[in-house]
């Protein structure tokens, strides 16, 4: 038999019958569902039908969670967004993680946090960031209200099989850097649609040295380069991740998982759509300076100046900058922030904090932020490792999970025309309020801006602290 | 859904890149029922100031029956909010030309009936400029795969599954409870061969 990728594999095993068109019906083993599922929920009841596969089923309250005042929500969007995926998952039997749950979180750090994700398994969510649950080599990718639908009524769904690619990255990452410039890096560098079309997979030495948080943070970004997904191949260190936790197999069962896990990488000589090669040891601390995730560069570079550049390119990054309010030419670092933020299904592990609070341990922040975990049970650990207590030390607020000021669903918002060093996944346009100016980065390098109140290199700061 | 075979109508030129998922509707509407109706959210931010007036110089506030959107690279990029494809249909618009479209758009696309049509970045260039100044009429025929604009005519392949999907207003649920038994049957092989995907605790 030929060869096979680690994404043939996965789509293969999970392919129940192809159309003469070209589309495959795929069954789901993991379905994810959050408030902003009320449409295909909405669509179930038109038809009167019934979730096909309840304990495939899993509902979490992370979009619209407050995460200040959770005991007494007042009357509004908020409360009937989350009353109603509660009324939801109780009409159809489902598990739901809500927000007096110690469980609760961010979807996609809960997924695999529980053990719910799985290595070999299909997970679906209608959230573009569903690519997240592809650290542990799993075919996940995010879909639409009218498929949210389609899975609650046939635990299937249509898909065109993408192309893959592969993107290598080898040698050692310099410190202060990570997983999360690794993923800016590469989206300069091919686009924010530089992947359309495509699954990747993430390989080589840098990707196996990455912790599971890493590489969770990693493909979780795939979608802001236009990829489909994203997967990791399992290995010993995702098998080390995934034992023992609540749902994952136990047992005889653990044992034959296994069996079948250890088989799912690429297999030597498999050919695949398209491969892209990357240095590890050329990539700094990356930040975005304008309104898309491609719009990134090293920390020690100059804000692009459109005058040197022609035609629709000059165009954009204009109305970048414009919208920005940046200068055109200037050094990158310097420029003052009003706020940070720390969180989101991106950058909300225990890691991401931990890192953070290695640059603020004993330091003041110059501008106020917030650290919201993502998850509840990620909360518990910082607060355990006193993480809590140097962000609060710091001058920081330290929040309840969510996925907060990520996306501003539940009140919590950058005003106009603020500027915002952030860890999240998005800068675009009015993302994280209307006029807000978003500059996505690791959460080390959000707290080096909060330390010094600017864009900053963070590797100074850490120093003697790694 | 009813289908549709040809739209015929105003195209409007938005000269802009990577217009997002938070750009076409912004994240503070997304708690409104669908029953509500999206048209009047869609480029909320674009469309109109900060307190709420629309903006009389933008193209689309200066074409209101629109049907044909022109825009640059990277359209409908980011999330899988299925309302930003909502405001467009609930808008009237049918069409949205593109050199490029986010993944996840294009499907919610198709499965609302509308056309995330991609056209060579020079054509697509080449409508921004004709549609400069104002709107004008274009026809986009399914069928034949045909974009009729002015005198030119710009031909198009879509994927089978997008094009039969738009010309039939199919319902895939209802394509796939026809397949019961093939889906009962894969599900039998699967629980006996990864019984743990269905969780012990």
């Amino acid at each position: 038999m030929s060869p096979l990728t680690l994404f043939d594999k996965l789509w293969n095993a999970h392919e129940i019958t192809r159309r003469s068109d070209g589309s495959s019906l795929l069954w789901v083993d993991r379905h994810l569902v959050h408030e902003g599922s009320h449409h295909a929920f909405a669509r179930l009841a038109a038809r009167g039908a019934k979730i096909a596969e309840p304990q495939l089923t899993y509902a979490v309250v992370d979009h619209y969670a407050p995460t200040r005042g959770r005991d007494a929500i007042p009357a509004g969007d908020i409360r009937k967004m989350i009353e109603t995926l509660e009324c939801n998952a109780d009409l159809h039997g489902l598990k739901i993680f809500g927000l007096k749950d110690p469980d609760q979180g961010i979807v996609h750090v809960v997924g695999p946090e529980q053990g719910l994700t799985l290595p070999g398994m299909t997970v679906n969510c209608g959230d573009s960031h569903t690519s997240t649950h592809g650290a542990l080599g799993a075919l996940a990718f995010g879909i639409g209200a009218t498929e949210v639908a389609h899975v609650m009524a046939t635990q299937t769904i249509w898909q065109m099989r993408p192309k893959v690619l592969r993107i290598t990255v080898e040698g050692c990452m310099r410190a202060g850097v990570g997983a999360k410039d690794l993923a800016l890096h590469w989206i300069a560098l091919l686009g924010a649609d530089g992947a359309r079309g495509h699954a990747i997979e993430y390989a080589g030495s840098t990707v196996r040295a990455l912790s599971m948080e890493g590489r969770m943070t990693l493909c979780n970004l795939s979608i802001e380069g236009g990829a489909r997904l994203g997967m990791v191949a399992p290995d010993e260190a995702t098998f080390a991740y995934v034992e023992g936790r609540t749902y994952a197999p136990k047992a005889a069962h653990w044992e034959q998982a296994l069996e079948i896990w250890r088989a799912l990488p690429s297999d030597e000589g498999a050919v695949f759509d398209r491969e892209v090669e990357i240095d590890a040891a050329a990539i700094a601390p990356t930040v975005t300076w304008g309104t898309s995730p491609e719009e990134a560069l090293p920390i020690t570079a100059a804000i692009p100046d459109p005058t040197k550049l022609a035609g629709t390119k000059a165009e954009r990054v204009r109305d970048s900058l414009e919208y920005m309010g940046l200068t055109a030419g200037r050094p990158l670092a310097g420029t003052p922030v009003d706020q940070v933020f720390i969180g989101s299904c991106t950058n909300g592990r225990i890691e991401d904090l931990r890192l953070a609070a290695a640059v603020l341990a004993g330091r003041k922040a110059k501008v106020p932020g917030m650290v919201a975990p993502g998850s509840t049970l990620v909360k518990a650990q910082a607060e355990q490792e006193g993480l809590d207590r140097i962000f609060r030390e710091a001058g920081l607020d330290w929040v309840a999970s969510g996925c907060s000021m990520c996306v501003g669903m539940n009140g919590d918002l950058v005003e106009a025309g603020k500027r915002c060093a952030s860890s999240t996944n998005r800068n675009f346009k009015g993302r994280q309020g209307r006029g807000a100016r978003t500059h996505l980065m690791s959460p080390a390098m959000v707290a080096a801006a909060a330390v010094t109140g600017t864009l900053s290199d963070v590797r100074p700061l850490l120093e003697g602290r790694l | 859904m009813s289908g549709w075979s040809v739209t015929d109508g105003l195209a409007v030129a938005l000269p802009r890149e990577s217009v997002d998922t938070d750009q076409l509707i912004p994240a503070r509407f997304m708690s409104v029922s669908r029953a509500d109706g999206y048209g009047p959210y869609l480029l909320h931010d674009m469309r109109r100031d900060e307190t709420g007036v629309r903006l009389t110089d933008f193209p689309l506030n200066r074409a209101p029956k629109t049907k044909i959107l022109v825009a640059r690279r990277n359209f409908g990029s980011g999330s899988s909010r299925e309302a930003a494809v909502f405001a467009l249909v609930d808008f009237g618009i049918r069409v949205v030309i593109a050199p490029s479209f986010g993944d996840i758009f294009s499907g919610n696309a198709v499965n609302n009936g509308l056309l995330p049509l991609v056209l060579p970045p020079e054509t697509v260039e080449a409508l921004l400029s004709d549609l400069s100044e104002a709107a004008d009429e274009m026809t986009v025929d399914l069928g034949r795969g045909q974009v009729r604009f002015r005198n030119r005519v710009y031909e198009f392949t879509l994927p089978e599954v997008w094009r039969e999907k738009l010309l039939n207003g199919w319902d895939d649920i209802d394509l796939t409870i026809s397949r019961a038994e093939a889906i009962a049957a894969y599900r039998d092989r699967r629980m006996s061969a990864a019984p743990w995907v269905w969780p012990e605790k």
